[in-house]
């Protein structure tokens, strides 16, 4: 392994240190078996998640994994810097002219030339870390899909879909704020997808949004302020307070 | 070889530091054999793993202790920013705690463990029952967010002392002799490592006596334990357990009077209290844990489960024992 990846693996690390990133599968196992080739993609609420998701990655996927970042946000100066040259990132402009935006608003479509271009990065073998939801969230509720994981799946039938659940790390670094707080977090690496033959975009989005939606309810930390305390936690086994 | 002396380490630490490591040796070798006869069943392994963070861990201890106050210091800061971590993660914070949290991870902490360090003693106890409980809560006025208001406050400043304000005072009993010694002025502004090898022999002593109260508990409760103290709570907490293991912990404690400035008998009645203060720990940690749904604070300690897992009984028992022997000896 040569400077660069060693230094890749370091930083890797450190990332998986700070925010304190578990790793699991749905299954509770710590070691994911992962696809050579993958569309991974995850629940959004922090600018960390695509950072924790690469990290998560054993070294060998890792190099071939690109997450799509946004231009406004990590295409200039440092960041971009930061985004290209690190982390691969392939960097897509979410809002395009505001004739996009609007079209792309009404019907859940990004434009056309972003799906193109992170098609052919799929083309080229490589792996994509996608975030449906297109923009961040408050860490506990999952906004509904775009249509570009469907259309990604449908014309790449042979890649896997993975689905990942990123849970905690938007009370890290939620939106807004500048200053990260370390919390423990969870990556849980869901069994992989395929789009059915014939199967429809809505249906489709409607699954893949369901696997996040049901992982993320079991493993994210409730944020609930006090409210709720007649939903007694389900409680498979006692507290390991006297295990010394 | 008497005067031998590496950091705050002296024969005597080191000849302590050797019995813990013939235990260990002792324990290992049980595992190993256990493991022999019974084959490879996950009890064993989680058994074995534990042994194996044990020895981490007093690797650890004797290491920081050799390269002084300073360095032991830190450790106990880092140890408490990694429990303030898994605290805040099963706290019911919301989005409006963010600029809070910076204050109380980031900066809190650091002032406090530098006024330790400093061995500025009346800042160390009053900075964060008094400044920092009146600080965060206005500063989380200001943010605005009023659900849930007076339990996100109290729940930071409950994360606070049990994480920070508790924990330090393990370290803090470093510098306890030269109060001990030279009286309660002197001691304030005094230099790190000034309590020399009997501020480490205090601090062994406790560790030794909490920790092996908490493994002797396990044992006594394993083998004798029938009727639970707290069955809501912790089904796995006994009278038995409890009374075998604190009375062979306070027998323990006794026996370690030489390394101390303590009588036997003193030393007996301090791990007594000690071994209390560790149980109630334990408990209330469990009853947290409980509340939340949660096994373990976390997964830093491979086999123990989180930070806190391992301190929840110094937390309780660290102050109590602090001011004992402030109290009874500066």
């Amino acid at each position: 392994m040569n400077v660069a990846g060693l230094s890749r693996r370091s930083l890797a690390k450190l990332i998986s240190a700070f925010a304190g990133a578990r790793v699991v599968t749905a299954h509770g196992d710590p070691t994911p078996q992962l696809p050579e080739q993958a569309i991974y993609y995850a629940n959004h609420s922090s600018h960390l998640d695509f950072l924790t998701i690469w990290a998560a990655l054993p070294a060998d996927l890792q190099k071939r994994a690109r997450p799509v970042a946004a231009k406004d946000y990590w295409g200039t100066g440092l960041r971009k810097a930061f985004a290209e040259q690190i982390f691969n990132a392939y960097l897509v402009d979410r809002h395009g002219s505001s004739r996009t935006r609007q079209r792309a608003s009404d019907s859940g479509v990004s434009p056309k030339g972003q799906i193109a271009g992170m098609a052919e990065v799929l083309a080229a073998g490589d792996s994509l870390i996608i975030f449906p939801e297109g923009t961040r969230g408050d860490g506990e509720s999952i906004a509904q899909f775009h249509g570009g994981l469907y259309k990604l799946a449908n014309r790449h039938p042979e890649v896997p879909v993975v689905p990942v659940t990123l849970a905690n790390l938007g009370r890290i670094l939620p939106k807004g704020e500048v200053v990260p707080v370390p919390h423990l977090s969870t990556v849980v690496f869901c069994d992989p997808l395929h789009v059915a033959p014939d199967e429809e975009q809505p249906s489709f989005l409607a699954r893949a949004r369901r696997v996040l939606v049901d992982c993320l309810a079991e493993h994210q930390d409730t944020i609930d302020h006090g409210d709720d305390d007649d939903a007694a936690p389900a409680l498979g086994s006692p507290p390991g307070g006297d295990r010394p | 070889m008497s005067d031998w002396g590496l950091g705050l380490l002296d024969s005597s630490a080191l000849k302590l530091l050797g019995g813990v490591v013939v235990v260990l040796v002792l324990a290992s070798a049980i595992a190993w054999l256990l493991g022999r006869r019974i084959g490879p069943t996950s009890t064993i392994g989680n058994l074995k793993q534990r042994i194996n963070a044990w020895w981490l861990m007093v690797a650890l201890i004797g290491a920081v202790l050799a390269a002084g106050e300073t360095v032991t210091i830190l450790l106990f800061l880092l140890l408490s920013l990694l429990a303030l971590r898994e605290f805040i993660t099963i706290s019911p914070t919301g989005r409006g705690d963010h600029k809070v949290l910076v204050w109380l991870v980031f900066i809190i902490p650091a002032v406090h463990y530098w006024f330790l360090w400093e061995h500025w003693y009346g800042m160390f106890s009053v900075f964060i029952p008094v400044y920092a409980f009146l600080f965060l809560p206005a500063r989380n006025a200001l943010a605005g967010q009023t659900k849930g208001f007076l339990q996100r406050a109290a729940t930071i400043q409950w994360a606070l002392m049990v994480c920070v304000y508790a924990i330090s005072h393990a370290p803090a009993l470093l510098q306890l002799p030269v109060a001990m010694e030279l009286g309660r002025e002197a001691a304030e502004g005094s230099s790190p490592g000034d309590g020399g090898a009997t501020g480490a022999h205090l601090l062994l002593f406790l560790l030794i006596v909490v920790q092996g109260s908490d493994v002797l508990q396990y044992v006594w409760g394993k083998t004798l334990g029938k009727h639970p103290i707290a069955p809501s709570v912790s089904p796995n907490k006994t009278w038995e357990g409890f009374i075998g293991g604190v009375l062979s912990a306070t027998a323990l404690g006794a026996a370690l009077w030489w390394i101390t400035p303590f009588t036997p008998l003193m030393a007996a009645l301090l791990a007594l209290i000690s071994c209390v203060m560790g149980f109630a720990g334990g408990l209330v940690m469990s009853a947290i844990k409980r509340d939340r749904g949660i096994k373990d604070f976390g997964s830093t300690i491979p086999g123990h489960g989180g930070i806190m897992d391992r301190l929840d009984s110094l937390c309780f028992a660290a102050p109590v024992f602090f001011h004992a022997v402030r109290f009874f000896y500066a």
